[in-house]
């Protein structure tokens, strides 16, 4: 450490760094990685979106119109492998990356190196799962979840490709992880204690934690996938003496924490930005660290609530339902503790407080309907239908994504050191809110009459529902380009942004000055 | 004059009856089904009222609370005695919740007793029935035309909901479906029994149902299992018990009727003509769902018959008809010695060997099936 000494006052006013390619390729600067992040989601955002655009283009109306139905199942299997692992997690570690040493105090995260690795392996693991797309055969068609032996026996020849881009997404995500807790555990400035960290940072530990539990369970998932279709195991082959139901086990025990992966950065996100434009501290900040680590334990006892109806037994049965409904009660704590904090606040309504807002509503929408999916007779009904696909979009569009912008709108300032064009993120804000719904909250009617997910063509009496959710479909993604020409303007220039641009912000990241310097926290800040 | 009020009253009723069979779960015809509605409604209430009171405080805080309206934010930031009432209240309403899902569950699992029994077993992508009480079983397809779901011809009432041979169960009977299947995973659905099992290869999963009224019921595969997941409909016909019975004992004689039938004609040869007549037939609804009607196959999913491999092979005459009997392990190609005649067997090889231009003159007589299946 006594050789770093020297160097720590000069970096501070001279942000020395390489220019050009190199400045990107080999750094380890947290804001560098935290953008490079931020951008290639950005970008995963849209390759995905585009996939989603073709779904409802074909669903717009009964019959076959635009797509074979081998197709639509690579575009629905790979557009939701995109948003879970290229546009939702990066997002977050990109948030993380940025914002963690800033909001602890800390010069830059722990193992930077490791960050550097972690982030390029990305676009490589993605170059490999969209290559596959363009081979004989065609990429991966058997969802998302992959189940034997729709991805093993009956799979096609580009499985491997499939295999091996999970592998590197997986290595990616799990070197991030570590990356967090050793920043978080080792790196806070004196007097940071755990109980006064921010609740994205609380968020963001317990869920590399999450990310740390369950990646290699995904990785060994995968990896039996790999032998099973191409070294003749049988794993999931009952005729070998495997089990088929075994890799829904397997998977879903990966899957459902990393659908809370997924959501626990967002209510860090929340936890912030709600203060901030209520000009009022987060109510119960001790309660909102503690239902979020009830949620994490919750989410490994909860995994077979994906799978009521491969035939379980009545007691496993009951086991999920019971575990499954208890986590409506410290999810509840957090949507209240929010609706606490607003109560006699003076609030004002800024594009980030107005996707935290829409997040606290819809998500709870989302919760809602996730209430109904876990009694077991009634999730008899709604499984694998669009009531389903309508819960997760919720929870995920709506929920995940949208924090994630009004993270973007809530930081922006900070990272480009100019204000956003506020007038541009209200249309956006607005046009999103009504498209979001019109796709998506016809859905839940869809699956309620009786719609399977994952169809390219449907029953006449589908039509309406589908034509409408298909408008709003095109609407959301249209409006995404407002975001994105938002963000391009941002960084160009615009009304100088000061050090706190938010009235009621509070944290360590709105002391240093915007644009945050390349090198923040080279001398420990004293937090009282 | 004075009607007018009431008949548009009628007509907003009978708007909003069609509207909600439309766009909500069905109440289906079995005590079960009744019960699953009526927990849906209950938890769906419960979450309005929840969501009402939640949302209604947050825009009483949005309307009010703002710095435009010069407020003065307050300084609380936490009361014990709220957040304990706020984690035990939702907690006593989901135990209120869980009791009728447990005694609904309990009920729903218990497939004991059953009247009739049939084996439900899904392959890509079709239902096989089989009664366990009585010789009889088919194959249950599809029975749209291609051309409806390409937009050639307008499309009919049950577009993708019709089959050609569909399961008739008897009505006020307990009947029990042991659900599996031969390749990837299905998952046997009729939305108005609530009952929605999962076929696993290798596995049999159970369950049951007692429909109350007679009638054409329909559900579709709900677990993706390639392809054409979207194309596997499920009809059930539920007869009056008299009237299941005269179905199912006629259904038996002539199924009886047709394999002895079917063993008299092994000795009968075939022309071309009527085998590549035939074959085109069986072709179309069996083969080129993989193979293409084209016989060209998916490239590195499904292989072409068309100018290549056993097809086209005159020494390998054996083996295509091999494969297409006992299909392959490890792959999705599957056993149709089960599934067809010998001598739809014998038509559909005859056809695969000489249309597309494989023109190999030859032909399969359903004694040759015969001799293989005998070996």
């Amino acid at each position: 450490m006594s050789t770093v000494v020297d160097d720590t006052h000069h970096d501070e006013h001279h942000d020395h760094k390489p220019y050009g390619i190199t400045r990107w390729l080999f750094t380890t600067n947290h804001k560098d990685i935290g953008s490079l992040y931020l951008w290639f989601s950005f970008i995963m955002f849209f390759i995905g979106g585009a996939m989603a655009m073709v779904i409802r283009a074909e669903l717009f109306q009964p019959g076959l119109q635009l797509v074979e139905p081998n197709f639509f199942n690579q575009m629905t299997t790979v557009h939701g492998l995109i948003m879970v692992f290229g546009a939702v997690m990066p997002a977050f570690t990109g948030l993380a990356n940025w914002m963690i040493p800033m909001m602890i105090g800390a010069p830059d995260m722990a193992l930077p190196r490791m960050n550097n690795w972690s982030f390029w392996i990305l676009p490589f693991g993605f170059a490999v799962m969209l290559s596959s797309l363009f081979m004989e055969g065609g990429g991966p068609n058997f969802g998302w979840t992959f189940y034997a032996p729709l991805s093993t026996t009956y799979s096609n020849d580009s499985t491997a490709f499939f295999v091996f881009a999970i592998h590197i997404l997986g290595i990616s995500s799990i070197m991030g992880a570590i990356n967090v807790i050793v920043t978080i555990t080792n790196m806070r400035a004196p007097g940071m204690s755990y109980m006064k960290m921010p609740l994205f940072v609380w968020t963001w530990l317990i869920t590399a934690f999450l990310l740390i539990a369950v990646m290699p369970v995904l990785a060994g998932a995968v990896t039996m996938v790999l032998t099973d279709k191409y070294f003749g195991t049988s794993f999931f082959d009952a005729a070998g003496g495997g089990d088929p139901v075994m890799f829904q086990h397997i998977f879903w025990f990966f899957g459902h924490p990393e659908v809370y992966i997924m959501i626990l950065p967002s209510f860090g996100i929340i936890s912030a930005i709600i203060p901030a434009f209520t000009r009022k501290r987060l109510f119960g900040y001790a309660s909102m660290v503690y239902a979020t680590a009830s949620i994490a334990i919750l989410s490994f006892l909860v995994w077979a609530h994906h799978m009521f109806t491969t035939g379980m037994p009545v007691f496993a049965e009951l086991f999920f339902m019971y575990c499954t409904m208890l986590i409506a009660v410290p999810t509840g704590v957090k949507i209240f503790n929010w609706v606490a904090t607003m109560w006699r606040g003076a609030m004002t309504f800024e594009a980030p407080m107005l996707f935290a807002l829409a997040f606290v509503i819809l998500f709870t929408i989302g919760g809602f309907s996730g209430l109904m999916l876990a009694i077991t007779p009634v999730d008899f009904q709604y499984h694998d239908t669009y009531f389903v696909v309508a819960h997760f979009h919720y929870v995920l569009v709506t929920g995940a994504v949208f924090s994630i912008m009004a993270a973007a709108y809530y930081w922006l300032p900070k990272w480009t050191g100019y204000m956003y064009d506020e007038t541009l993120a209200k249309l956006h804000f607005w046009t999103s809110l009504i498209s979001v719904n019109v796709l998506f909250f016809p859905m839940h009617f869809a699956g309620l009459a009786g719609m399977p997910r994952r169809i390219p063509d449907y029953a006449v009496q589908f039509a309406d529902v589908n034509q409408i959710a298909s408008i709003g479909g095109f609407a959301f993604g249209l409006s995404q380009l407002i975001f994105l020409w938002l963000v391009i303007k941002c960084t160009r220039g615009g009304e100088k942004a000061a050090a706190k641009p938010w009235e009621g912000a509070e944290g360590l990241e709105w002391t240093v000055p915007s644009p945050a310097p390349y090198h923040t926290f080279e001398k420990p800040p004293k937090v009282e | 004059m004075k009607m007018k009020p009431l008949l548009a009253l009628m007509a907003l009723f009978g708007f909003s009856a069609q509207a909600q069979n439309r766009l909500n779960l069905t109440e289906g015809v079995t005590d079960v089904s009744n019960r699953v509605y009526d927990l849906h409604m209950t938890i769906f209430y419960i979450c309005c009222v929840i969501g009402v009171i939640v949302f209604g405080l947050m825009f009483i805080s949005m309307i009010r609370h703002r710095k435009s309206k010069g407020r003065e934010p307050a300084k609380f930031h936490e009361s014990v005695k709220v957040e304990i009432a706020w984690t035990i209240i939702p907690f006593l309403i989901l135990v209120g919740m869980a009791i009728p899902a447990t005694s609904t569950l309990i009920a729903m699992e218990d497939t004991s007793d059953a009247d009739v029994t049939v084996q439900v077993t899904g392959s890509q992508w079709k239902w096989h029935y089989e009664y366990f009480e009585h010789e009889v079983e088919f194959f249950s397809r599809l029975a749209t035309q291609q051309e409806q779901i390409q937009n050639k011809f307008e499309k009919s009432e049950n577009y993708l909901l019709e089959v050609d041979n569909p399961l008739v169960v008897p009505t006020g009977k307990k009947v029990r479906f042991l659900v599996t299947s031969d390749d990837v995973i299905h998952s046997w659905w009729v939305p108005d029994f609530a009952v929605k099992k999962d076929a696993n290869p290798g596995f049999i999963n159970e369950a049951w149902t007692r429909i109350e009224e007679p009638g054409i019921y329909r559900g579709q595969c709900a677990e993706l299992c390639g392809k054409d997941h979207g194309f596997m409909p499920i009809v059930v016909i539920a007869k009056e018990p008299a009237e299941y019975q005269q179905w199912i004992e006629e259904t038996e004689a002539e199924q009886i009727a047709a394999k002895e039938r079917e063993q008299e004609l092994l000795d009968m040869e075939m022309s071309m003509d009527d085998l590549m007549a035939m074959g085109e037939k069986i072709y179309n609804s069996t083969c080129a769902a993989c193979h293409q009607a084209n016989g060209q196959g998916i490239p590195g999913t499904f292989p072409a018959l068309a100018g290549e491999g056993v097809s086209v092979d005159p020494d390998q005459r054996q083996q295509h008809i091999d494969i297409v009997v006992n299909g392959v392990q490890g792959t999705a190609m599957q056993a149709f010695g089960q599934q067809l005649s010998m001598q739809e067997l014998a038509a559909v090889i005859t056809y695969e060997r000489n249309a597309w231009g494989n023109d190999t003159g030859e032909t399969v007589q359903a004694a040759d099936i015969n001799e293989l299946m005998n070996q």
